[in-house]
This record gives structure tokens, sequence and C-alpha cells, in this order.
């Protein structure tokens, strides 16, 4: 080391912290929040894979079982049931992103109070979908409910949505896709509101129009707010508890479950305190994710390698 | 402009389009408005099984003054204030700074702590319950307020921290530099160069975040239990088990659980969207 014989190339001599201010800072503002997030959400997730290797009540003494929870899964037919209509849920959702356009090309107009309206079709994304879960259970009862009622009009019978195995997952995903569509709308509004408007009419010029215009021209300008509204429909799926957790409990029969909310009933309910196997469940869930995560990051690393 | 703008088009066309908007609200609407009006129908509209007939009286007054001053509910409502605020304040903080590390700094990590806070930001928060739940019942915070608050904080900061990074990288740079070679400390630039004209991104979070975690139902089931510590959205489902099929108490104690959030939206709306659309345009 030479670094004690150096001439002081910088009398009066200053404090260490002076001298690598630029280098120290960033890791001092960073501090607090790295330190959160490790504690909650980075350690817990390889928490939840060690865990999901062993046999716990969350009280007593854990048991080291290996891979057995999963072998468990292979043949737990509420497992499979639950990933299929983690499956509807990822198709289905994204329904909410031609619906919020469609909304948005409806809206994207300059007549009076037409902010009114825009503002009022976004609403519902406001809401707790615990209020959103209730209102559609009660839209959807079997007798009493306005969707029944509305039937009854035009001479059919009175359906009980959520009672029926076959129909409940569909209609707790069409609650869902009424938030989710305002929510893409608002995306999409944004994204119109920039769209270049002499390429719009270069294009009319060139005798562009309707579903051409749209295709075309339209909807290339509109891929951030896609992409965005691509990100937010597939966390939103995956991670759909509440509306299930109101409406239908998992049932009838389990046959509305997902993923986290089966993870969730075998960990914390009263089918018994099972940890391991829950996590063994949001193990699962979390690589389903991961496919998608990986997806992410490399658009946005694209993106920062290119924008700079 | 796409599409083309009514004004351009017949004048049947512009009056059927203005016929269309107010009904396709309505339509849109519909399963709120149908709340809406359960909340203000008596009891006995329902008994009578007069579910979507004209209210038989109208009990506005009642139905709410029951759910302000003859539930829980308010006391679930002061636990949502005192879980959101702190958190709104505790996780803006924190990704204020932490986006600043990151978006005025150059250092070999930055990249990959910032990919730290998207990925975290990412995940099916259900892979975290088990882990969260245990250290919550060890720290002792088990039914807190303050338990859910600080795994709050943790899990917002991740989204915030994208958000004000990405903001303060669209800042003027060279600003930061003058204020540098005038030999300013590197704290004091964040505090009155560069949070100063971050107030925009300020005010998008605290609503967005204010609305996320008021809102919020899963983590309050998981970490919480009872009108102690509960916020309003866990309250809600033990309301209406006191009230089953009473109807006209649970739309009314729906709506004043909805009614913070839905208010910060329409004072706040252009911060609000500023917030949710960030990105969306190029």
């Amino acid at each position: 080391m030479t670094t004690a014989t150096l001439p002081d190339t910088d009398p009066p001599k200053r404090g260490w912290y002076k001298r690598n201010e630029i280098a120290v800072t960033p890791w001092l503002f960073l501090a607090p929040a790295v330190l959160f997030f490790a504690v909650y959400v980075i350690i817990p997730i390889f928490q939840s894979f060690s865990i999901s290797l062993y046999d716990w009540d969350g009280l007593g003494q854990a048991e080291y079982i290996g891979l057995a929870n999963y072998q468990e899964l292979m043949n737990d037919r509420a497992f499979e049931v639950s990933l299929w209509n983690n499956l509807k849920w990822l198709v289905f959702y994204l329904l909410a992103i031609p619906a919020g356009l469609f909304i948005a090309l409806f809206l994207n107009q300059t007549v009076a109070g037409i902010r009114i309206y825009k503002s009022l079709f976004f609403f519902p994304f406001v809401l707790s979908q615990v209020v959103v879960g209730l209102v559609f259970a009660w839209f959807y009862l079997p007798n009493e409910g306005l969707l029944s009622n509305m039937l009854a009009l035009v001479g059919l019978g009175p359906v009980n949505v959520l009672g029926d195995p076959t129909w409940a997952t569909y209609g707790i995903i069409l609650a869902g896709l009424w938030p989710q569509t305002a929510y893409c709308m608002i995306l999409y509004l944004t994204g119109l509101n920039a769209v270049d408007p002499e390429q719009v009419e270069a294009a009319r010029l060139d005798g562009a129009k309707g579903w051409k215009m749209l295709w075309y021209v339209i909807i290339p300008q509109l891929k951030p707010a896609t992409f965005i509204a691509f990100v937010v429909t597939i966390i939103g799926a995956l991670r759909s508890f509440d509306l299930i957790s109101i409406m239908t409990n998992g049932g009838p029969f389990g046959q509305t479950r997902v993923l986290s909310f089966y993870m969730f009933e075998k960990a914390l309910s009263e089918y018994g305190f099972r940890m391991g196997y829950g996590a063994a469940i949001a193990v699962v869930l979390f690589l389903i994710m991961l496919i998608f995560i990986a997806y992410f990051l490399w658009s946005m690393y694209r993106e920062e390698k290119g924008g700079h | 402009m796409f599409p083309r703008p009514i004004q351009q088009a017949s004048a049947p066309a512009q009056t059927a389009y203005k016929t269309m908007l107010p009904i396709a609200l309505i339509l849109w609407l519909l399963p709120l408005i149908a709340v809406a009006i359960f909340s203000i129908k008596p009891a006995t509209d329902f008994t009578q099984s007069n579910y979507w007939g004209v209210p038989g009286s109208f009990e506005l007054f009642n139905n709410y003054g029951q759910v302000f001053f003859n539930s829980d509910m308010p006391r679930y409502m002061l636990n949502s204030v005192l879980i959101t605020i702190p958190t709104v304040i505790g996780a803006v903080a924190l990704s204020a700074m932490a986006g600043f590390a990151l978006g005025v700094y150059k250092f070999r990590s930055n990249i990959w702590v910032f990919f730290m806070f998207v990925a975290g930001n990412f995940v099916p928060f259900q892979i975290l319950m088990v882990p969260v739940r245990d250290l919550t019942l060890d720290l002792g915070l088990y039914n807190t307020k303050t338990g859910l608050v600080l795994f709050h904080i943790a899990f917002q900061t991740g989204f915030c921290t994208l958000f004000m990074r990405n903001f303060i990288r669209a800042l003027p740079f060279p600003l930061i530099e003058a204020a540098r070679v005038e030999g300013v400390a590197e704290w004091r630039i964040f505090w009155f160069v560069v949070l100063p004209l971050m107030k925009p991104a300020l005010a998008a979070l605290a609503v967005l975040i204010f609305t996320f975690i008021w809102n919020d139902y899963f983590w309050a089931i998981v970490l919480t239990q009872g009108p102690d510590a509960q916020p309003v959205t866990a309250g809600i489902t033990s309301f209406n088990a006191q009230y089953r099929a009473a109807y006209h108490l649970m739309s009314a104690g729906s709506i004043v659980a909805a009614l913070p959030p839905v208010l910060m939206f329409f004072l706040m709306q252009k911060h609000f969207i500023a917030g949710l659309t960030l990105g969306a345009v190029k």
C-alpha cells in the first residue's frame, strides 16, 4: 500500500465523509428503504421457500420433510382446481385491456361535461375490492338480485351465478373486470391524448380510417400504455383474493378457489394451520409470477439501455 | 385526434352520441346505483321483498345514523385512518430518499438495487404471508396497527421507489451539478434542490398509496383481528355478519367504508391520474 506515503494533496485535511461524499451518500439515502424492503419482502421470499420444505403448524417444532409437500400437491384435487382457476383468471382478466381501450375510444371526445363522464367511468377503480365484491354479490343474488330481475324482464328464469360451480368463477372474474377495465381505460385515455395528431392526419390523407387506422396507426402509438395495462392486469389476476373471499369464500364445493386463496385457507383458516403446505402453494404461485416478472424486467432493462 | 371529433359528424350522429353517453354511464355504474338506493330504503322493504320497487320511505338519516352511532364502524374507520396516514408518510419518505439515490448517483449496483425494488413490487404477496405473519408475531406486533403499518411501508416502498426514481431521472440534471459546483452538501441538494421539484410526484404518490392502503383487505385479515386494530375493509365483513340480510344497513356501511378514497380521488383527481398513468406516455 502506498497510500501512507502519498503527500497530503488536500490540506486542510477533510473528514472521511467529505472525501467520499459522492460514493457514500447514495447508500445512506438507500439504507432505510433497503432495510425495510429486505426485512419484509426480499428475505421472506426465501424464507417461504425454506418453510415449504417443512411440516409446521406455526407454533410447535417444524419437521423437515424435504419435497413431501410438493409431492402432496401433485395429487391434491383442490390444488388442481385452483391452478385451473388461476389460468381462467389470467385469460379472462386480460379482457380488461380491449374493454378499457373500447371505452377510452368512446370517451375520447370534447363535448360538454366529458371530463365528469371520464371520472365517473373511472370511479369503480377507487372502490375497495371488498365493496366491489359485496356490490356484485348482491347484483347476483338468485331471486332478489338485479341480474335475475333484469333477466326476468326478457322472460329468462332466475340464475344463481355464485351458487353454480361452473359459472361462479366467471361471475367473480366479471366483478374483477369492472374496476380493472376502468384502470385500463384511464391508461388508454392518457395514451390517446399523446397520439401524434400529424401522423393521424397524414394517415387520413392516405385514406386510412376506422379499424385500419386504429390497428396500424393508433395502437402502435399506444404501446407504452398497453405494456403497463398488461403488467397491472397480470399482477392483479394472480393476486386475486379479496373478491373470492368476499363473494364465495372459495365455494361452491371449493370450485372458485385460486392458488392465493387456497394457500390462505391451508395456512391460516379452520382447515388447519399447515404453514409448510401453504408456503409450498405460494412458491408455485411465485414461480408462475416469476415468468412474468422476468419478462417485465427484461423489457424495462432494454428500455433503460436504449433510452440512455 | 382519434377517433375523429364528433363535431365533424352529422347532426343526428352528434345527438346519438350525446344520448348514449348518459345511458352508458348509468349501465356502467348500475351495481353501484343499486347499492345507493338500497342504503336509503327501510328494513320493511326487504322483508316484503320490495327490492327494486320505489322505496317505502326515505330512511337515509336512519340508516346512516345506525352505521355511525350504533355499530363498530366508526372504530374501524379510525383504525383505517391510523393505519393509512402513517403508511403514506413512511412510504413516501423512504422512497423519496431511495429514488433520489437511484436517480441522481451513478454507481455500479444502481440498476440491480432498482430492479430489486421493481421485482419485489410485482411479487404475489401471498408468498410473504407466512414469514411476515411470523415476524410480526415475534416482534409482538400481531393484531396492532403498528405491525400493519410497518409491513405496508416496506411493501409500498417498492412501487414508490420505482415511481420516484423515474420522476427524478426526468428532472434537469444540470441543476444538481450547478449546486455541486457551488459546494452544496449532498443532503442539502436533496432537501433544497430536488425535493421542492418533486412536489407533484409526492402528491401523486400520497393519494395513490392512501387509496391502496385504505382498500387493503388481505393483510388486514392476516395481521389483525377484531375491532381493536382492524381497518374498515375487514370491519365491513364482520359488520355484515352482524346485520346479515339487513341490506339497507350493509349498503350504507359499504358506502361509508368506500367514501374516503372516493373523496380523495375527486379532490385530487389530477395527481391521482398522473400517478396511475406514469409511463403510459413516452
